[in-house]
């Protein structure tokens, strides 16, 4: 699956592979940068969120439908102005709810510099 | 109005004007809306751009995301009187409806209670319908200045 939604593409994310799964890449151009040497919340957030939606479009058939519930970030560290990465792990696919944990970092993945949790509804 | 003058209390009008053509917020498209003492509300116009699904032409979470953190942020600043130095700590959005196609939003955030370490913000967002939210949200952020 190559394909992202538009926003996804307008902040210039792709599907990358992180340890043999999906995972998002976002480079840091102009239209991600947030308060000054840093990228912005709302990129990073944006960026998890895109995370899950991979995660959970490989779990499913590929005409299976999902909408948000909701989205809860922790912002550990600054994310500064390079390439991020994140990757969501399914933490329970139900029948109807599926719920994730989203990581993004920059150097380390094992040293992430903001989390989500990510629970999403099942169509 | 330059940077300098963020430091004279804190004009919401003239910030958005400052920061509307920098990164994240310029790419977006937000605009200044209202304000009172502790609360500030902006409006995000529609763009195809921004949808979350090709095929609905309805707004993604994520910019909804943003324009939220931006209220959140504003509205502490509002509070205080002037610009400080911040980062987020944490925001939580609940998704209560998707936006209708071609719909932009509109988000109303609050800061609820200040500290000399910590903000706590909340708020609101919606449609074309003020009485049907799309997105509540809650969040903390941490003052990162000296």
């Amino acid at each position: 699956m190559s394909e992202l939604f538009p926003y996804a593409r307008t902040l210039r994310m792709r599907v990358a592979e992180h340890e043999g799964r999906a995972a998002v890449a976002m480079p840091a151009f102009a239209g991600v940068h947030g308060r000054p040497g840093f990228l912005h919340g709302g990129a990073i957030a944006a960026l998890l969120e895109a995370a899950a939606w991979v995660a959970l479009r490989t779990e499913l058939a590929a005409d299976a439908r999902f909408r948000p519930i909701n989205l809860s970030v922790d912002f550990m560290r600054g994310g500064r102005l390079e390439d991020s990465f994140a990757q969501a792990d399914v933490l329970r696919l139900g029948r109807r709810v599926a719920h994730l944990r989203a990581v993004a970092w920059q150097d380390e993945a094992h040293e992430p510099f903001a989390s989500a949790s990510v629970k999403l509804l099942l169509d | 109005m330059g940077e300098a003058e963020l430091f004279k209390g804190f004009d919401p009008a003239a910030f958005v004007r400052l920061t509307a053509d920098h990164g994240h917020n310029a790419l977006l498209g937000i605009g200044y809306a209202a304000h009172g003492a502790d609360w500030v509300e902006l409006r995000l116009p529609f763009r195809p751009d921004l949808a979350g699904d090709e095929a609905t032409g309805v707004l993604a979470t994520g910019p909804i995301f943003t324009l939220i953190d931006m209220v959140t942020s504003m509205a502490v600043w509002t509070r205080r009187g002037r610009f400080v130095a911040q980062a987020t700590l944490d925001m939580r959005v609940d998704h209560l409806r998707a936006a209708a196609a071609g719909e932009g939003v509109t988000a109303r955030g609050e800061c609820y209670r200040l500290t000399r370490n910590v903000a706590f913000v909340r708020a609101e967002a919606w449609g074309h319908d003020r009485a049907q939210p799309v997105a509540q949200a809650a969040g903390t952020y941490m003052m990162t200045g000296e």
